[in-house]
């Protein structure tokens, strides 16, 4: 008994010295292999399906993803500390129908834009205070708060749909950089980009998220503020959805209750496929961008190729599950190699010795 | 545990890889030597290598697949080379906005959309005929601003005088008739309600019938079932039935085919072939109507057609040939009007699937 004892000992240090554990390169991580599979399937794009290298598809393809990108961000921190948030399509068809229904009654546009953010802002305290003060599960909560904005949006707008909105902010919404196609809007979407990224990244807030998304008990007692730290999530998701939903509204030229409905499940899936772990503690923003990209560019390239919406949410799915299934894969590879290596030291130390 | 291992060094990196595949894909773009979009669809004379694409509100649904085949078979009977169908699973608003875009860019020829929101479409297919397609509306209009042309079923008078002059020939011109509808607020069903009291009051050769009873089934196969029961107990000296509804004059003909009035009250009004075959071989109705929507396929192609080869631009008055239909020209506000609905008794019946 002593002996074996010793020897797992032995093994410990000797594995330290040996064969010290390093982590993936950058050039090998997670992050990095969405973003080659986003590179291959960009060039496999452009060189087989006519026309999709064109100015005109990073256009509609950027338009296209700007909502789901937008979201992905809050909802990429949120995912990390082990938490969810379902209602952000319905906090975002809700600003929609708050700014057609300002807009109607006469108040002018940035005001109206201003109260449909302020709306998203008050939903996403809601769902914070619930969450992180009274301490409901997020999934519960946002469950909920799904069915009842999508439902505050049909009280305030109705049936309706609200269209004669000024032509230059419609404009501004779809407006182009130039001959690039680049549309103008992604300036912006690439600030809130860059804004979640350092603070995920490179504060200590965004640390503790990782930290929470291991264990909400061991944050706490290192000293992270775990309610506050979700409230502000939520709230910043209230936020952003809100801003998708003034972006969404503006782009159609369509105020209605159910803008943006399902978007949430695209929002998910794109940042799962991003590399974001649903049990939350991994994921990172580079990842969720080249998630939402290769979604957004998947989708296009199989609409210009005409290939049925039911052949693209099939392949849709799968690449969710596969994304899913890829990292328990390869994490059962890391143990197996990881075991033998371990094997190989105990043969070495323990020489010829029996077990 | 992983925590300590995500260094600094690899966010950078993934970073840096995220924006070299932007930049990537950037460029890519900026060099592709890709026509611009339009350049085929511009030029005016009649093309043989002209496509058309057809966006449904949603896909997989029984009505639109009828509407469908017959766009399609008339597409290419029209001369166009190639016939799309491309739509959204679900009908939201802006769904269909993506498949717009994408065939702006695949530069199709002729769009021709059934519009889940009259705006929400409408700068895509602006973008669209910048690019030189040809926008035709159907079955539901876009804003009158953002296409060529609207193809209209029927004109909803039409609809209500044909079941007037039916149930009229059925009964021999004189006797007691009642009306059972779907809901008391259908604002289609109240419309037509509407024109056959009108046509009833006004028109010197139904001046021996009399409009009883007006009843609602409410769209459901039962309730209806049970209110035609209901009409007949009431109203013994009953000649015949109107029911401007597909649930209803099923449930009616249902009913009539089992009971004592099979053969002596007279049943019209509108639906669906197969579900009224068997009532016409039995004998329960005689004549019903319906528009066939594969007609609303035909002429809509018919229309892009004619707009892509320039022999029309959408101007009221202007007109063209749509197959075997014959000719339709542009009425106000952009509208041509398929035609009347059709007729179906036992002679023509076998000829229609849907």
């Amino acid at each position: 008994m002593s002996e074996h004892a010793t020897v797992a000992v032995d093994t410990t240090a000797s594995l330290a010295d040996v064969a010290p554990v390093r982590g993936p390169r950058w050039y090998a991580g997670r992050d990095a292999t969405m973003i080659y599979i986003l590179l291959a399937f960009l060039a496999y794009a452009a060189l087989s399906i006519p026309r999709f290298a064109s100015p005109v598809t990073t256009g509609f393809l950027l338009l296209d993803v700007v909502p789901t990108l937008l979201i992905a961000m809050p909802m990429t921190l949120i995912i990390v500390t082990g938490e969810i948030d379902l209602s952000v399509a319905s906090i975002a068809g809700l600003s929609s129908a708050v700014l057609g229904v300002a807009w109607a009654s006469g108040a002018g546009i940035w005001v109206s834009i201003g109260l449909a953010l302020g709306v998203g802002l008050l939903a996403g305290i809601f769902n914070g205070v619930l969450i992180a003060y009274v301490g409901l599960p997020s999934l519960a909560v946002t469950i909920g708060t799904l069915a009842l904005f999508r439902g505050l949006a049909l009280v305030v707008i109705g049936d309706n749909a609200v269209a004669n909105f000024p032509k230059e902010i419609t404009a501004l919404a779809s407006a182009k950089l130039g001959t690039s196609g680049i549309p103008l809007v992604i300036l912006p979407v690439a600030a809130v980009v860059l804004v979640f990224g350092l603070v995920l990244h490179h504060t200590a807030f965004g640390r503790g998220l990782y930290a929470m998304g291991y264990s909400k008990d061991a944050a706490h007692f290192v000293g992270i503020n775990v309610g506050n730290s979700k409230f502000w999530l939520y709230v910043a998701s209230g936020l952003v959805s809100a801003a998708a939903g003034v972006f969404w509204t503006l782009r159609y030229t369509s105020a209605r209750s159910d803008n943006a409905s399902g978007l949430e499940l695209t929002v998910i899936a794109a940042v799962l496929l991003g590399g974001v772990s649903i049990f939350g503690g991994k994921g990172s923003v580079p990842g969720v961008l080249a998630g939402v990209l290769l979604i957004g560019s998947l989708n296009y390239a199989l609409r210009l190729g005409r290939v049925s919406d039911v052949v693209l949410v099939t392949v849709t799915g799968l690449l969710l599950i596969a994304s899913v299934i890829a990292p328990s894969i390869s994490a059962a590879v890391g143990r197996w190699r990881h075991s033998q290596r371990l094997r190989r030291h105990l043969a070495q130390d323990q020489g010829a010795e029996p077990g | 545990m992983s925590i300590p291992r995500t260094t600094h060094t690899k966010r950078v990196g993934a970073l840096t890889a995220t924006l070299a595949a932007a930049a990537l894909a950037l460029s890519a773009c900026a060099g592709g030597g890709a026509a611009p979009a339009g350049s085929e669809g511009a030029s005016g004379s009649a093309k043989a290598d002209a496509t058309i694409t057809f966006i449904p509100k949603q896909l997989n649904n029984p009505y639109t697949d009828v509407v469908l085949g017959g766009g399609k078979t008339a597409a290419t009977a029209a001369g166009f080379a190639t016939a799309n169908v491309v739509g959204p699973l679900e009908a939201s608003a802006s769904s269909q906005v993506t498949f717009i875009n994408a065939e702006t860019q695949a530069g199709t020829n002729a769009i021709v959309i059934a519009a889940n929101d009259p705006d929400a479409v409408c700068s895509a297919l602006d973008e669209a005929r910048t690019a030189g397609a040809k926008i035709v509306a159907f079955d539901s209009d876009t804003n009158p601003e953002c296409r060529d042309v609207f193809i209209s079923q029927v004109v909803a008078k039409d609809v209500a005088l044909i079941q007037t002059k039916l149930i009229s020939e059925q009964i021999g011109g004189a006797g007691e008739i009642a009306i059972l509808s779907a809901t008391a607020n259908a604002t289609n069903q109240n419309e037509w309600i509407k024109f056959m009291e009108e046509e009833l009051k006004s028109n010197p050769d139904y001046k021996d019938i009399k409009l009883v009873a007006k009843v609602y089934g409410d769209d459901d196969d039962a309730k209806s079932f049970q209110e035609a029961q209901g009409l007949m107990q009431a109203h013994p000296n009953l000649k015949g039935i109107i029911s401007p509804t597909t649930v209803g004059i099923a449930a009616t003909a249902r009913y009539l085919s089992t009971s004592q009035y099979k053969g002596k009250v007279a049943l019209t009004g509108l639906g669906l072939p197969n579900e009224m075959r068997s009532f016409v071989k039995d004998g329960t109705v005689s004549e019903f109507a319906l528009w066939d929507p594969a007609q609303l396929g035909e002429v809509a192609a018919y229309a892009a057609k004619a707009l892509v080869d320039g022999t029309i631009t959408g101007a009221v008055g202007d007109k063209f040939t749509a197959g075997d239909l014959g000719e339709r020209t542009i009425e106000d506000g952009g509208i041509v009007i398929v035609g009347p609905p059709t007729v179906f008794n036992k002679d023509n019946i076998d000829d229609y699937d849907f």
